[in-house]
């Protein structure tokens, strides 16, 4: 009779979890990520549908930002300051350009306010904190995809066509979406101690949106500077972009290579100080 | 070893509070501070010092433990309650043992899939129909997508919301809302349950609902650990409790040991000086400053014997006059039950206006009341209809058995509360009859 209990109780050894302080570096625990993925969805899907049911324009915001930003670039300085654009009409450079662009700068402005947004979830229920900024930065895809349409109906009103390089645009998205994702972490963690850094976050969108070759072409700047100028991850995602769809002049080569290591970089780190810095989340926020 | 579900062990939580404890920082203080002491600056942003405030110095912020060297075992299939007063820390227990906040302490092994409820409606969107924060709630719970269609209908036959289901929650009554946010936390399905307070809510039916499907829970041989106030929920629903006092365990056992401990200790004041015992309302311009109770022999005394003298001694401190002084003791027992009012007026004693600090005297010549623990409440008031002090638990006292009746049978709880001297005689009435 024991023995049998004995076997009955072994088919069915369900592991035991220790919950203990955690000192210093912790891990990242990617699989109990992936264990939790239908939250990430159903986040991320509450995200969407909550911007679409609120706004009255709905769909058309995620086209009218980067679009009127693009006007007002092409109007002052594609055609009054006559910048070069690389060989493509100027409003297609910028707005090529301002599509990722505007992915990744809502994503940011999403992420780094998740956490203190979230505070009525994370203060009640368990789960992996990092869906929280990883939510936010899915939940701008279908802005993107939108104001993707947009972009390929402007271009076949000037006439030109996705060349062969458009299949590595994917590649393109996610570097956009790694480094969103990157800065979104080390921005959500440290709202959470330090609350100003929200009203810190359009700033720094603002200056890096000067600092990415948007309104101009990165062939502006001679070797060695343009593939150093790669540090800035957008550079590689926005000269890839223009150059995965339009073919530019000057194919970017290097400057992806550093645009890529130096978003791994952010990421990895923003993903370890965000673990480390979780404990404390419930507690202040 | 495998029998146990939940095992803590040593746990301990501190929180920093106090005047020094700013509520959020700013970056743009810590910039600056950055560009003063580098060093330190990069240490307390990777989490690893003690807050500094501006000035640098280690801040001497206040660090109270809700927690503190928390230990016990809870086998499978137990339902066990965790009670105490406000603020001993059954929160922060369920907290840790959900994985919300860490521990600064100790650790807790917990052998199952969990379950918290420390919320009903966590994460409800209105702007969502009630279908979609079903699959929203379920989700944020711990719910697979599977899980929750094949559970779909049961949830809202029981949240009685079937018209509903598809207009958004923020046109729900307050009712249906709470109906629907248990409904989905009742059909979760885990091995092991931790409940926060949330049957608190609703009207008698819903109640009656929580209560039932709690009920099953608990008969199913899932394990639960339930947080409530409702101690007579406690005692039908739980077979041990624990009792949490000041963020320690204090006791731990068979439930009605538990309550019993828990009522008897939360109820009164064990010192004599009154001035500083928490009241309701506010300081008025008189008040009880002490409270002392004695024995036939004039000692300071917490028990007594059935049927013996007793003396309460009051302080009372004034501000401005009492003019016709009405002086109330009132004695219950833990359990809340009134016994009496002993009062100067009613016992036809009128006592002179008190202008100045005074101490006044009640003797109760026979203390007519059977073996058990009582509590004290005070009044202070005038004749003049205005209270100015109401102290509840103010003391208690013991009274053990005696044979005061000296009848060789002397009475014990289980007669009642009180017993009064009374006189037997026989009448034989066939001899009239006849």
């Amino acid at each position: 009779m024991n023995s049998q209990l004995a076997l009955h109780k072994s088919s069915r050894e369900v592991p035991t979890l220790r919950i203990a302080p955690s000192k210093g570096w912790v891990p990242l625990k990617l699989d109990e990520l992936w264990e939790y993925r239908e939250l990430l969805y159903f986040l991320v899907w509450r995200d969407i549908k909550v911007r679409y049911k609120q706004t009255a324009l709905g769909a058309t915001w995620a086209v009218i930002q980067p679009f009127l930003t693009m006007v007002v670039f092409s109007l002052f300085f594609g055609h009054l300051a006559k910048m070069p654009s690389d060989g493509i009409p100027y409003p297609i450079f910028s707005f090529a350009a301002l599509v990722p662009w505007t992915f990744f700068a809502n994503g940011l402005s999403q992420s780094s306010n998740s956490l203190v947004g979230s505070s009525n979830l994370i203060t009640k229920v368990y789960f992996p904190r990092l869906i929280v900024p990883l939510a936010s930065s899915f939940s701008g895809v279908v802005d993107f995809l939108i104001a993707f349409g947009v972009l390929i109906v402007m271009m076949l009103y000037y006439g030109l066509l996705p060349t062969f390089n458009a299949l590595w645009l994917p590649l393109f998205l996610l570097l956009a979406m790694v480094t969103s994702l990157g800065v979104g972490l080390w921005l959500s963690a440290l709202n959470v101690e330090y609350r100003d850094v929200r009203y810190v976050v359009p700033f720094i969108t603002q200056f890096w949106l000067f600092a990415t070759p948007i309104a101009y072409p990165s062939s502006l700047l001679h070797e060695p500077w343009r593939t150093i100028y790669g540090l800035n991850p957008m550079v590689g995602v926005v000269e890839g972009f223009r150059w995965a769809l339009l073919g530019t002049k000057t194919a970017p080569g290097p400057i992806i290579g550093v645009s890529a290591a130096a978003a791994i970089v952010i990421l990895i780190t923003g993903a370890f100080y965000f673990r480390r810095m979780e404990k404390t989340f419930a507690d202040i926020v | 070893m495998s029998d146990i579900a939940i095992k803590v062990e040593g746990l301990g939580k501190r929180y920093r509070i106090g005047a020094n404890q700013q509520a959020y920082k700013t970056l743009r203080e810590k910039l600056t501070q950055t560009a003063a002491t580098p060093f330190r600056a990069f240490q307390s942003l990777a989490g690893r010092n003690g807050h500094r405030s501006a000035n640098g110095h280690k801040s001497k912020a206040e660090m109270i433990w809700a927690l503190k060297d928390v230990s016990f075992e809870i086998k499978r299939g137990e339902v066990v309650g965790i009670i105490g007063r406000n603020g001993a820390g059954k929160s922060t227990l369920l907290k840790i043992l959900s994985r919300i906040t860490d521990p600064t302490e100790g650790y807790a092994d917990i052998t199952g899939r969990i379950a918290s409820l420390l919320e009903v409606g966590t994460g409800f969107q209105p702007e969502l129909t009630g279908r979609e924060n079903i699959y929203l709630n379920g989700s944020i719970l711990g719910m697979k997508h599977a899980e929750i269609r094949r559970k779909f209908d049961e949830i809202v036959a029981f949240a009685e919301v079937e018209k509903f289901i598809d207009t958004p929650v923020k046109h729900y009554s307050s009712g249906m809302y709470v109906r629907l946010a248990f409904g989905v936390a009742a059909h979760l399905d885990p091995e092991i349950m931790l409940v926060d307070e949330v049957l608190a809510v609703g009207d008698v039916d819903f109640q009656k609902k929580c209560v039932n499907s709690m009920q099953s829970v608990s008969d199913s041989g899932r394990t639960v650990l339930l947080v409530s106030h409702n101690l007579a929920l406690i005692e039908s629903l739980c077979q041990r409790a624990v009792l949490l006092d000041q963020g320690e365990v204090s006791s731990a056992g068979p439930t009605a040991e538990v309550i019993a401990e828990y009522l008897s200790r939360s109820q009164f004041c064990e010192s004599e000086n009154l001035t500083d015992h928490p009241r309701n309302e506010a300081r008025s311009s008189a008040w009880f400053s002490r409270i002392q109770i004695l024995n036939r022999q004039g000692e300071s005394s917490r028990e007594f014997r059935a049927g013996e003298e007793m003396a309460v001694k009051l302080g009372v401190a004034v501000q401005s006059p009492i003019l016709q002084p009405w002086i109330g003791i009132r004695l219950r027992t833990p359990a809340d039950q009134l016994i009496c009012h002993i009062a100067n007026r009613e016992a036809g004693y009128q006592l002179p206006p008190i202008s100045s600090a005074s101490e006044i005297e009640c003797q109760i010549s026979s203390l007519n009341l059977l073996p058990g623990r009582y509590i004290v409440d005070l009044v202070l008031a005038d004749m003049l209809n205005r209270d100015y002090d109401k102290i509840s638990g103010a003391a208690y006292f013991d009274v053990r058995e005696s044979d005061v009746l000296q009848s060789g049978m002397p009475m014990n709880q289980a007669y009642g509360l009180v017993f009064f001297p009374s006189k037997w005689k026989l009448v034989d009435v066939s001899e009239r009859l006849g």
